[in-house]
């Protein structure tokens, strides 16, 4: 674990879910959580679970944007909020 | 309040940091109005909680619990060749705790599917009341209610 890392790590992580909760492009919104998706993965392996990462960075980056992304197509992209 | 920051804020800062992003979380479940920000928080929320857990198996000068091949042959070696008392090659503090890790691959599995369960709902909720808003929605639920 290397501290520094882990610091620059988990800034951009809270600015990722404050983007990602307060944009209202709901399409804009699901890349900014892919975008945190891909954050977690990188903290995972640098905390030493390469095999969370492994599966953060397919299902929990890849697959969960997949889904939200064709929940936006199907639905409507504008969010009031 | 030094003492308390030098005492418990700067050695477990990571923690302060999981319970900002799990109040970030909190926070859009509660307060906003969009079904699909409502789930990205509670994804938010529940990535809060793994990393907590996976950050207990973190130790210092440690790497990723797997043996490296001239380690493993080292240790079949010595406890072939020799008796009990003699120091095992393979240490556990230089390895990372894997314990957690598994629990947590688990978890993020089953939320990738509650994820994906509770999207295919909101799209029944757009296909149902044309919107997303959880106002809207529910005032078109006051509305058929009183038509009946």
């Amino acid at each position: 674990m290397i501290v520094t890392f882990d610091i620059i790590i988990l800034v951009f992580l809270v600015l990722a879910a404050i983007i990602a909760l307060s944009v209202k492009d709901l399409l804009a919104a699901a890349m900014v959580f892919g975008i945190y998706g891909f954050l977690i993965c990188l903290l995972w392996a640098e905390m030493g679970a390469v095999d969370v990462a492994f599966t953060e960075a397919t299902v929990g980056a890849g697959v969960s944007t997949v889904l939200i992304v064709a929940t936006v197509l199907n639905t409507r992209r504008r969010s009031t909020d | 309040m030094q003492a308390f920051f030098q005492e418990a804020v700067i050695p477990h800062f990571n923690f302060w940091i999981y319970v900002v992003i799990m109040m970030i979380g909190l926070w859009s479940v509660i307060a906003k109005n969009n079904l699909v920000k409502k789930l990205i928080g509670l994804s938010i929320f529940q990535t809060a909680i793994l990393l907590l857990y996976v950050s207990l198996g973190v130790k210092e000068d440690a790497t990723i619990p797997v043996v490296e091949s001239g380690v493993l042959a080292a240790y079949k070696e010595t406890s072939a060749t020799t008796d009990k008392k003699a120091a095992p090659a393979i240490h556990p503090d230089r390895y990372a705790n894997p314990t957690p890790h598994v629990l947590m691959l688990t978890a993020i599995v089953v939320g990738v599917a509650t994820l994906g369960v509770a999207l295919a709902l909101t799209q029944m909720i757009y296909k149902d009341f044309g919107t997303l808003e959880e106002d809207e929605v529910l005032q078109k639920i006051k509305a058929l209610h009183e038509d009946v």
